[in-house]
């Protein structure tokens, strides 16, 4: 008996009791189901939620690898044992030794992420006796994206399951939410433990553990990796090229340092429709108009040299595009078609706004390097509020058409 | 420059409902439906607007301590300010009831619709807090408190406009019954006030000089009760 049949087995087996829809997940997840619907059902598509999500989860998986050589290659690098990168294709980066530091570090972050997250989404389909839904799929690859390399596994584990918890099943779970899961967890951990969450040490694996094993006494060097942004804020030098940022080999998150592969993936869902591109190219355009006020301020002579905010304004303003989560955030975040607007005008001025504020942000707030986050999850607030008035003046000019035409 | 600094402050940052979670009773109860939220927020943003610059005016002439100079020299060491609950309060009442005629007048649908929460902006917890931050923060000019004023207002509408389209929104979500009305609510506003953060911290690190303390510097006799209340209630615990 093949694992198909004996989980239809047990799928049948539990049918109608409580446990069925815990059953009826791990079944249509590995195979199709053999039932088909009986009745007037008259929309035939070949991608439901589960295809949707799949084809998210295979635009992230360039990113995945990638996080994983780059974790272990920046690990190496800052520990001084293999010399800089030139170019994407070098081979000190594609590098067997890279990608075992990579597998150990980012794997359990993923196990941890799929596994409390489905438990959890398991338990309230149970409770609540509706179907599991795929909605987790996504949010589960996307969270140990965008977490710093060495998150303790704990605090992913309480953030997941507060970001599912609140973020998701209380609204009464998949296209419920208002704001989006992944981004929930990651705002819940970057508040509840800030100091795993930024800095110098966290975004490069080792760096922690040096720093206890200097506090023990032990004689070796501090190591640190900082993000370009954070180096930025803090008036530094920049010791990376724009090709290193392009192609992402740079210290931050697992997944949201190459601007190549993101834009790939990001090129790869608008071509399967599934992002939405009016979001992803506005809140581009967003990005780069407030990229461009700021250099306008610092040629204008408005902001002098000795401010806080002179290196990240003085950044040329294509820039903020490679750096830090923006990308990320604009391809695989923003474009959560649950908690986006939902009209097509009103995601044009989501989208914007995105890219304006997260730059704002960056720029503006010493207490956070990264925006692109909260820029999101602020518009995640405010996009009912859009949608709304855009209906609401498709209504007003449709009556006045009419009111035009019966006169 | 200062009066931008002022106003985006107190729209984004200092926001009344997400910072300071004032005003929560009328912004859950009449959060219900956009259009009265509009209706709502605009008369808080106009009784903000009124009287935060008023209680300034009453503020500065009246109870702050010096505050009676103009009255001869014999005055300059009064201090009101233990009147300064009562006199807002006074003020805001007067002003709502005046806001009341002039909606019922102008707007009967708007009137309707607000019913009994336009009354009860007299006791709007945001409205009080606008004067009270007004005069704790120690806004030194008039036009500064009536940005002040304007400024909250406009950060509480935004906030009763964005869960009114939420709450709009999730009417169709399958809440849990428990949940279901303020408690979602309530949640919501939380995670609303997530949002909200990405502006907390700003602008306050700029690299302007520290403000200079004011001279005037209420000498209170620091008496210990709160300590040893403290203290009783650890025992107590």
């Amino acid at each position: 008996m093949g694992l198909k049949s004996s989980l239809h087995n047990l799928k049948e087996k539990y049918k109608g009791t409580k446990m069925a829809p815990a059953f009826n997940a791990i079944h249509t997840f590995l195979y199709l189901p053999n039932e088909t619907t009986h009745g007037g059902t008259h929309i035939k598509v070949a991608d439901d939620l589960k295809r949707t999500m799949n084809i998210v989860i295979m635009a992230m998986v360039p990113c995945l690898i990638f996080g994983m050589f780059n974790a272990g290659y920046q690990h190496f690098l800052v520990l001084g044992e293999i010399g800089r990168a030139e170019g994407f294709l070098d081979v000190t980066f594609w590098n067997w030794n890279n990608l075992v530091i990579g597998l150990q570090k980012v794997l359990p972050l993923v196990v941890v992420s799929y596994g409390v997250g489905l438990a959890i989404e398991f338990l309230f389909a149970v409770i609540k006796k509706h179907e599991v839904e795929e909605g987790y799929l996504v949010t589960g690859m996307l969270v140990p994206l965008i977490v710093p390399i060495d998150t303790p596994l704990w605090m992913l584990a309480v953030a997941v399951a507060f970001g599912v918890v609140i973020g998701k099943e209380v609204f009464g779970g998949t296209g419920m939410n208002i704001l989006n899961p992944a981004l929930t967890i990651r705002a819940f951990l970057f508040f509840a433990y800030p100091t795993w969450m930024s800095g110098d040490k966290v975004w490069v694996h080792g760096a922690v553990a040096r720093d206890k094993a200097i506090a023990a006494g032990e004689n070796l060097d501090a190591i640190s990796g900082e993000t370009v942004l954070g180096a930025l804020a803090q008036g530094k030098e920049v010791a990376y090229s724009a090709w290193d940022m392009f192609y992402g080999i740079i210290p931050g998150s697992v997944g949201e340092t190459s601007a190549l592969l993101i834009l790939l993936g990001g090129l790869f869902l608008i071509f399967t429709k599934i992002g939405s591109w009016r979001i992803m190219l506005s809140s581009v355009l967003g990005a780069l108009a407030m990229g461009l006020i700021f250099n306008a301020v610092v040629s204008s002579g408005w902001i002098t040299e000795s401010s806080k905010f002179y290196a990240l304004m003085n950044t040329e303003f294509w820039h903020h595009l490679l750096i830090g989560g923006f990308a990320f955030g604009t391809v695989f975040m923003a474009t959560d078609p649950v908690t986006a607007s939902q009209t097509n005008k009103g995601k044009w001025i989501y989208g914007f706004l995105i890219g304006f504020i997260s730059i704002l942000i960056r720029v503006f707030n010493p207490a956070y390097p990264e925006g692109v986050m909260l820029a999101i999850l602020l518009m995640n607030v405010f996009a009912p509020t859009i949608d709304h008035y855009v209906v609401q003046g498709n209504v007003k000019r449709r009556m006045k058409r009419l009111k035009v035409k019966t006169a | 420059m200062e009066y931008i600094e002022l106003f985006l402050k107190s729209i984004f940052i200092d926001n009344m409902v997400f910072a300071t979670f004032l005003g929560m009773c009328s912004y859950l109860a009449v959060s219900k439906k956009v259009t009265t939220a509009v209706g709502l927020g605009a008369a808080v943003i106009f009784v903000l607007a009124i009287t935060v610059p008023l209680n300034w005016l009453l503020d500065q002439y009246l109870l702050q301590p010096g505050a009676l100079k103009w009255l001869g020299a014999d005055y300059a060491d009064y201090d009101l300010s233990f009147l300064s609950f009562i006199m807002f309060i006074a003020t805001i009442a007067t002003m709502v009831q005046l806001v009341e005629i002039v909606v019922e007048k102008f707007s009967p649908s708007l009137y309707n619709s607000l019913g009994i929460f336009l009354p009860l902006i007299a006791v709007n917890c945001a409205i009080l807090g606008g004067s009270l931050f007004m005069q704790s923060r120690e806004i030194p000019t008039l036009g500064l408190a009536t940005v002040y004023g304007i400024g909250s207002g406009i950060g509480w509408f935004l906030a009763i406009l964005a869960i009114a389209a939420i709450r709009e929104k999730i009417r169709y979500s399958n809440v849990p019954p428990a949940l279901r009305g303020l408690g979602i609510t309530f949640i919501i506003t939380g995670l609303m006030a997530i949002g909200f953060m990405s502006f907390g911290g700003m602008l306050t690190g700029g690299d302007e000089a520290p403000k200079e303390e004011k001279t005037v510097k209420v000498e209170e006799p620091k008496n210990n009760t709160d300590k040893e209340l403290a203290n009783n209630t650890k025992v107590n615990e």
